[in-house]
C-alpha cells in the first residue's frame, strides 16, 4: 500500500540500541520523523516535548516499562488519538493481552517485519486522520448548536415581547408553557378586551423549530392587535386564519382553540379546530362539559371556505375552562402507553376541589410518566370565571388620560350601492372611534350599537327587508336568501353615518346617526302603541340598554344613538 | 417499506397504502407515491389499514397530497382507519376535505 498518511512524527521508544537503531531506519526510510527514547521515563519526556503523532514502544524497559509509559502518555494525550504499537519479543497471549490493556492500540512482535511495520502505521495514520476529521466535525457541531440556541434565545426574547404582552399572568389564569414552547410549536396568548372580557387563543403548530415558531409571530400580533381594537373573536379568528394561509406552505397550519369570555353577560364563545377536545368545567355541579373540535385547523382553508362558527356556553362564577395541547394526551410513561383522554377525565371525576384541578392534572401526568423520559412540550391553560370583585380588580389595559387622541369631531360617510354590495364600513368605523383616547374600552358597546343600527338601516331600509319574515326557521334562510338576492342586484340606494364626538367634564359623548334611503317605517305609531315589542326585529331593546338615548327621527329613516363614556368605569 | 403505491391502469386509481407509524419519516416515501406516476389518476384512495399512528405532519402530508390532486377538485377517499388513526383525523376535521370511511 501506497503511503497515504503523510509524513508523522514518530516516537521510538526502546532500550536495546541495536533495535532501535534499525527501528529508526526503517521508519525514516519510510518518510517519517523519528524521535527515540530509551526507556519510560524518557518516552514520557519526548511525548511532552514533541508531541509525536504515533509511538512505537518497547514493552520491557529499565526506569518505567511500556505498559506504565502507555498509560501515562494516553492520559496526557486526552481525547486525541496517539496510537501506540508495542514492539514486544513476548509471545504468550496474557502478556500480548497486557500490552492492549495498557492503552497500546496493536503490537508488534520482534524481529520486525518492515512490510507488517510500515503497514500498520499506515493504518494507524488512516485512523488518526479519521479521529482528527471527527473531532473537528464534532467541535463544528457544537459550535453549530451553541449559535442555534443563541439564536433560539433571542427569536424567544423577541417572540416574548411580542406575545406576552398580554394577561397571561392574571389571577384567573393557570398554564403551563415550557420555556422554549415556541419551538415546540406551542402558542398561548391571553388579552383584555375593551368591554371588559378576555380573549384567550392556545396554538399548536405542526412540527418543531423555527418553521413551528415563524407562525407564531404573525399570529400574535393579529391576536393582540385586533382585540385591543375591539374587534370580534370572529373578525380575530378568520383573520389569522387568512394570515396563516397566506404565509405557511401547505402541510404546515395551526390546531387552535380560542375562547372569548364575557365575565358580566357570563357567555364563553369557544371557536376549536384541531386541538383535542376542551373541557368545560362547572363549578356549582362538578358537570364537565366537553367541547369537541368541530373546525379544520387555522391555515388550511382559504378565507371564503374558512367557517367561524362558534359553540356558545353560558357559564357562571367560578366555571373553568381548561385547554391544551396533545401534550398532555401523548404523554408516554416507561411501557410507551400514551396518558389519553380517559386517564384525563378521571382526574375531573375524581376531582373534589375546583380550586386544586390545575395541579391533579399536572400530578396525575407526572406520576403517570414517573421515571420516564419527558420530552417537555406539555402545555395546559385553564382560566376561571372571575366574580364581581375580581373582575374589578383584574389589570387593566393601561389607558393613559393624558394620551392627547382626537376628542370632538364629526364624520360624514355616505355608502352607495357599489360600496353596500361589497365593503363591510364597520371595523373602518369602529376604529377611526377607538381613536378617542377612553373610548376604546367600550369598543365593545360602541361596535353593537354601530353594527345594530347599520344592519338594521341596510336590510329594512336599503334593501326593504321585512323582519317579520325572520321569525319562523323557514323564513329565517328565505330572508337570507333574500338579502343577497337583493344586495347583488341592488343598483340605488345609500347608508349615511354621521358621527359627531364631543369631551364631557368625565369622558365623552358620540352621537352616531344613521340614514337609509328607504321609506322608512312609523315609528311614531308604534311608539303609541305603549309596547316596544315591534321594535324587537330591530334591536332596539338591546341598543337603548347601552345608550343615553335612542331617538327615530323623518319618516323612520334615520335614527339617532347617543352613547356617553366615562373615564373611570369600565364598561356601561 | 412502509409505503407501497399501485395504479389501477383501467381506472385510474391510484392507492397508497401506508404501513405502521405515518408520520414524518414516511414524508419522501409517501411524497414519491404520488408525484412518481406517470398519468394523472382520476382518484387516490389512502389505505390506512394497516396505520397504526399518525401524527400531524402525517396531517400535513395528506394536505399537500390535495394540492397536489387539484385542491378543492380532488378525488381522494381515505379508507380503513382504525379509531386512532379515526379520532385524530375527526378532531382535526379532515372530513371536510376528504372521503373518509
Amino acid at each position: 500500500m501506497e503511503d497515504d498518511g503523510g509524513s508523522l512524527k514518530i516516537l521510538i521508544a526502546d532500550d536495546n540500541e541495536t533495535d532501535r537503531m534499525i527501528l529508526h531506519a526503517i521508519v525514516k526510510k519510510q518518510g517519517h520523523a523519528v524521535v527515540t527514547a530509551s526507556d519510560g521515563v524518557e518516552a514520557v519526556e519526548r511525548f511532552i516535548e514533541e508531541q509525536p503523532e504515533l509511538i512505537l514502544l518497547d514493552a520491557l524497559m529499565p526506569n518505567m516499562d511500556g505498559f506504565e509509559a502507555a498509560r501515562r502518555i494516553k492520559e496526557l494525550a486526552g481525547e486525541d488519538l496517539v496510537p501506540i504499537i508495542f514492539l514486544t519479543s513476548l509471545k504468550d497471549a496474557e502478556s500480548l493481552a497486557k500490552c492492549l490493556e495498557a492503552g497500546g492500540d496493536d503490537f508488534l512482535s520482534k524481529p520486525y517485519n518492515r512490510i507488517i511495520l510500515q503497514a500498520k502505521i499506515n493504518a494507524f495514520s488512516r485512523m488518526r486522520n479519521m479521529h482528527l476529521t471527527m473531532q473537528k466535525q464534532r467541535d463544528q457541531i457544537a459550535l453549530h448548536n451553541e449559535h442555534l440556541l443563541h439564536e433560539q434565545e433571542t427569536a424567544k426574547a423577541v417572540f416574548d415581547n411580542v406575545a406576552h404582552s398580554g394577561c397571561l399572568d392574571s389571577p384567573n389564569i393557570k398554564y403551563l408553557l415550557s420555556p422554549l414552547a415556541v419551538f415546540n410549536g406551542d402558542v398561548l396568548l391571553a388579552a383584555r378586551k375593551p368591554s371588559g372580557g378576555m380573549h384567550v387563543l392556545l396554538g399548536d403548530y405542526t412540527g418543531h423549530g423555527l418553521p413551528a415558531a415563524i407562525g407564531a409571530m404573525p399570529m400574535a400580533e393579529i391576536f393582540y392587535a385586533l382585540t385591543s381594537k375591539g374587534f370580534t373573536i370572529e373578525e380575530i379568528i378568520k383573520e389569522i386564519n387568512a394570515k396563516l394561509k397566506a404565509i405557511l406552505p401547505t402541510g404546515v397550519f395551526c390546531c387552535a382553540c380560542m375562547v372569548d369570555m364575557e365575565f358580566r353577560e357570563r357567555e364563553m364563545k369557544v371557536w376549536i379546530g384541531g386541538l383535542p377536545t376542551c373541557f368545560l368545567y362547572r363549578s356549582g355541579t362538578g358537570e364537565r362539559v366537553e367541547i369537541a373540535s368541530n373546525h379544520l385547523p387555522l391555515g388550511v382553508l382559504s378565507g371564503d371556505q374558512f367557517k367561524v362558527k362558534m359553540q356558545v356556553f353560558e357559564v357562571s362564577e367560578g366555571d373553568r375552562v381548561y385547554m391544551w395541547s396533545d401534550g398532555i394526551h401523548e404523554a408516554r410513561n416507561d411501557q410507551d402507553v400514551m396518558f389519553g383522554e380517559e386517564r384525563l377525565i378521571d382526574v375531573f371525576d375524581r376531582c373534589t376541589s375546583p380550586e386544586s384541578l390545575f395541579d391533579d392534572i399536572n400530578v396525575a401526568v407526572e406520576e403517570y410518566l414517573g421515571e420516564a423520559e419527558r420530552d417537555d412540550d406539555i402545555t395546559l391553560v385553564e382560566v376561571r370565571i372571575p366574580n364581581e370583585r375580581e373582575i374589578e380588580e383584574l389589570p387593566e389595559e393601561t389607558i393613559d388620560i393624558s394620551d392627547k387622541g382626537p376628542m370632538d369631531w364629526h364624520l360624514d360617510y355616505r355608502l352607495n350601492p357599489l360600496s353596500l354590495k361589497y365593503f363591510n364600513p364597520l371595523p373602518f368605523v369602529l376604529q377611526l372611534i377607538t381613536e378617542v383616547p377612553g373610548l376604546r374600552r367600550c369598543s365593545g358597546q360602541v361596535y353593537t350599537i354601530l353594527a345594530e343600527l347599520y344592519s338594521n338601516a341596510l336590510e329594512h331600509g336599503v334593501l326593504g327587508l321585512d323582519s317579520e319574515l325572520k321569525k319562523n326557521p323557514q323564513g329565517f334562510s328565505e330572508y337570507y336568501d333574500l338579502r343577497a338576492k337583493r344586495l347583488e342586484g341592488l343598483d340605488l340606494g345609500f347608508v349615511n353615518f354621521k358621527l359627531n364626538h364631543i369631551p364631557t367634564e368625565t369622558g365623552g359623548a358620540l352621537t352616531v346617526l344613521i340614514s337609509d334611503s328607504g321609506e322608512g317605517f312609523d315609528f311614531q305609531s308604534k311608539l303609541d302603541d305603549g309596547s316596544d315589542k315591534q321594535y324587537c326585529g330591530r334591536g332596539i331593546p338591546l341598543i337603548s340598554t347601552l345608550c343615553r338615548s335612542v331617538t327615530y327621527k323623518g319618516c323612520g329613516n334615520e335614527v339617532e344613538a347617543v352613547f356617553e363614556w366615562h373615564y373611570t368605569q369600565t364598561g356601561s | 417499506m412502509a409505503i407501497v403505491s399501485s395504479l389501477d391502469g383501467s381506472t385510474g386509481e391510484l392507492t397508497i397504502k401506508v404501513k405502521g407509524r405515518f408520520d414524518f419519516s414516511a414524508h419522501q416515501e409517501f411524497r414519491d407515491a404520488y408525484e412518481k406516476v406517470d398519468s394523472a389518476p382520476a382518484l387516490y384512495l389512502v389505505d390506512m389499514g394497516e396505520t397504526t399512528y399518525l401524527d400531524s405532519s402525517a396531517l400535513g402530508m395528506l394536505l399537500l397530497l390535495r394540492d397536489h390532486a387539484g385542491g378543492d377538485s380532488a378525488r381522494i377517499k381515505i379508507s380503513s382507519c382504525n379509531s386512532d388513526v379515526k379520532k385524530i383525523l375527526t378532531i382535526s376535521n379532515f372530513e371536510q376535505l376528504f372521503e373518509i370511511d
